[in-house]
């Protein structure tokens, strides 16, 4: 074993299925296209995959088209052979579930693993599936303590985050809507993948439907229908990628502090700080060697926080950083959500952040290529939930 | 006034919080609290997180609190469905015991980040719903 067991796998492979609103397609069928596309860009066959990993698993509630099709259907659907497989909700973000392959290669458990995460949110909202679960009787879960008062989507968990920014700091309305003007831009050099790529003003952006106050329509990801899917190899097959493969440098995972939504000592950094704090205890790389940043942006309010907690900026200065909009461009200092991230990309639950950094790190990203890209950061989660990669490129 | 509960779910019926949802029938708010340290506990646990000890036990609270921070939900997630508070309030009984809950009583835009607020209860079928109405000093 190495000294870092992230230095034993390597991401060897990514892609994507179509992705768009309602595309009358099943969450398998999605993920099939996905698995078929990653595993022949990562210049294997079905026969040399021998594990399944995926977020968040068969268990989770799928009412919102929110999970993809357990393992097992996709082990079945493709015919493999596998000596692991999981699903799972409960990680430390969305990321775990990329963590766990590494887990799995660096034990020598598995040598490939197809690690996918699948929506159909777009298609289950259109079909009534949002006011069926409003309607619910009784809360569960966490949503014990917030649903009762009418905590009844995200947006109202999250809203307050950057009520308490703006109080706090002094942050703007106009600072948060240069991440959703920004990622439009880079939406529009990515026409096969991203889902809104029409020209965002300032102006559009403060004149949007407000949702749940200061967070208006377009702070909030778009639901869409679309799988990523992407293979963790072990790395002695680094040579062998048509396409390149994409080295770990660092994970971060953590659970610190109340993890809830309305308890945590510090609600505008929450669990991306302790996330990032593990980070970089395993890394000498700095925030300042990072050449791009895929941050979750759920809600433009949690890529601010993520780019306060990794250390882009200092806590509290998230605002200033976001100001005009040049820092996060893709000539700025840290080129943001590249492929439009989640407000014009699409809700593909962090993982098609994921599938962009790998894409901008093999330099295969077009007119939106970050020159000389070799360290990509990736974040996923918000509020009480976070995790992170550290990439780089293939030297 | 308003009703803030239409079309919400009601709160679980799960035995270790039915104490906190029964708690507003004598007009008291009460959180769970350790009786050998005094800290006190919300969302309910049978331990004290601080010192472990399995001697915790509802105690009332003031019923004061501060505007931690909020939101206005606009958005009609349900047909008819005006816009509310939904508000993160603190108590200054402990740093960091807070309740999420609706700030009710006022118009919407008057709710602001510190404000005083005291609880008000909103009786729903089997719960006592605290919510939180501003202080008149
Ligand atoms: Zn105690």
């Amino acid at each position: 074993m190495s000294d870092k067991f992230e230095q034993d796998a390597v991401i060897s492979g990514v892609a994507r299925s179509a992705i768009g609103r309602r595309l009358g397609r099943s969450a398998l069928d999605l993920t099939i296209d996905a698995a078929v596309a990653a595993i022949a860009d990562a210049g294997l066959t079905r026969e040399d995959i021998d594990g399944i990993c995926t977020y968040p698993g068969g268990s989770a509630d799928v009412t919102f088209g929110y999970a993809g099709p357990p393992p097992q259907e996709v082990q079945d659907a493709l015919r493999l052979n596998l000596t692991w497989f999981q699903g799972s909700a409960e990680l430390p973000g969305q990321l775990g579930a990329v963590v766990a392959a590494m887990m799995a290669v660096s034990t020598g458990l598995c040598r490939h693993v197809l690690v996918y995460r699948t929506v159909t949110e777009s298609s289950a909202q259109g079909g009534g599936g949002r006011a069926a679960v409003l309607g619910s009787e009784r809360a569960h879960s966490y949503g014990v303590w917030s649903a009762p008062f009418g905590g009844t989507s995200p947006v109202n968990w999250l809203a307050p985050v950057a009520m308490r920014h703006m109080h706090e700091f002094g942050t703007t309305r106009e600072q948060l809507g240069q991440l959703a003007v920004t990622f439009r831009r880079h939406a529009a050099l990515d026409p096969d993948g991203a889902v809104f790529t029409t020209p965002l003003t300032l102006d559009d952006y403060l004149a949007a439907r407000m949702i749940s106050t200061p967070l208006c329509l377009l702070d909030c990801d778009v639901p869409v229908d679309g799988s990523t899917a992407l293979i963790v190899s072990t790395a002695a097959h680094a040579p062998n990628t048509p396409t390149g493969a994409v080295r770990i440098e660092a994970v971060g995972t953590a659970a610190r502090g109340r993890l809830s939504w309305d308890q945590y000592e510090n609600l505008t950094s929450m669990a991306a700080q302790g996330a990032a704090a593990h980070l970089w205890s395993r890394t000498d790389l700095r925030p300042a060697d990072v050449d791009l940043a895929q941050l979750y942006d759920g809600f433009s309010i949690l890529a601010l926080v993520w780019l306060e907690a990794l250390g882009f900026c200092g806590h509290g200065e998230g605002g200033a950083f976001l100001e005009g909009g040049a820092n996060i461009a893709l000539s700025g200092r840290l080129p943001l959500n590249t492929n439009g991230g989640q407000l014009s990309g699409g809700r593909l639950h962090g993982y098609g952040l994921i599938q962009e950094a790998v894409v901008q790190l093999r330099h295969a990203a077009g007119p939106r290529q970050v020159r000389d890209a070799e360290v990509a950061l990736v974040s996923n989660g918000g509020g009480p939930i976070a995790g992170a990669l550290l990439l780089t490129r293939d030297r | 006034m308003r009703d803030p509960l239409l079309h919400r779910p009601a709160p679980s019926d799960d035995p270790s919080g039915r104490f906190f949802w029964q708690s507003g029938e004598d007009g008291v708010l009460r959180f769970l609290r350790c009786t050998d340290c005094g800290y006190w506990l919300h969302p309910p646990s049978s331990r004290c997180p601080r010192c472990l000890s399995a001697d915790v036990a509802p105690q009332p609270v003031s019923g004061q609190a501060t505007v931690h921070t909020f939101t206005v939900n606009v958005q009609s997630w349900t047909p008819g469905q005006e816009p509310y508070v939904y508000a993160v309030v603190e108590f200054p009984e402990q740093d960091g015991l807070r309740l999420s809950t609706n700030v009710i009583g006022c118009p919407v835009d008057e709710v602001h980040i510190g404000q005083a607020v005291r609880v008000t209860f909103i009786h729903r079928n089997d719960a006592y719903y605290p919510v939180f109405v501003p202080e008149v000093s």
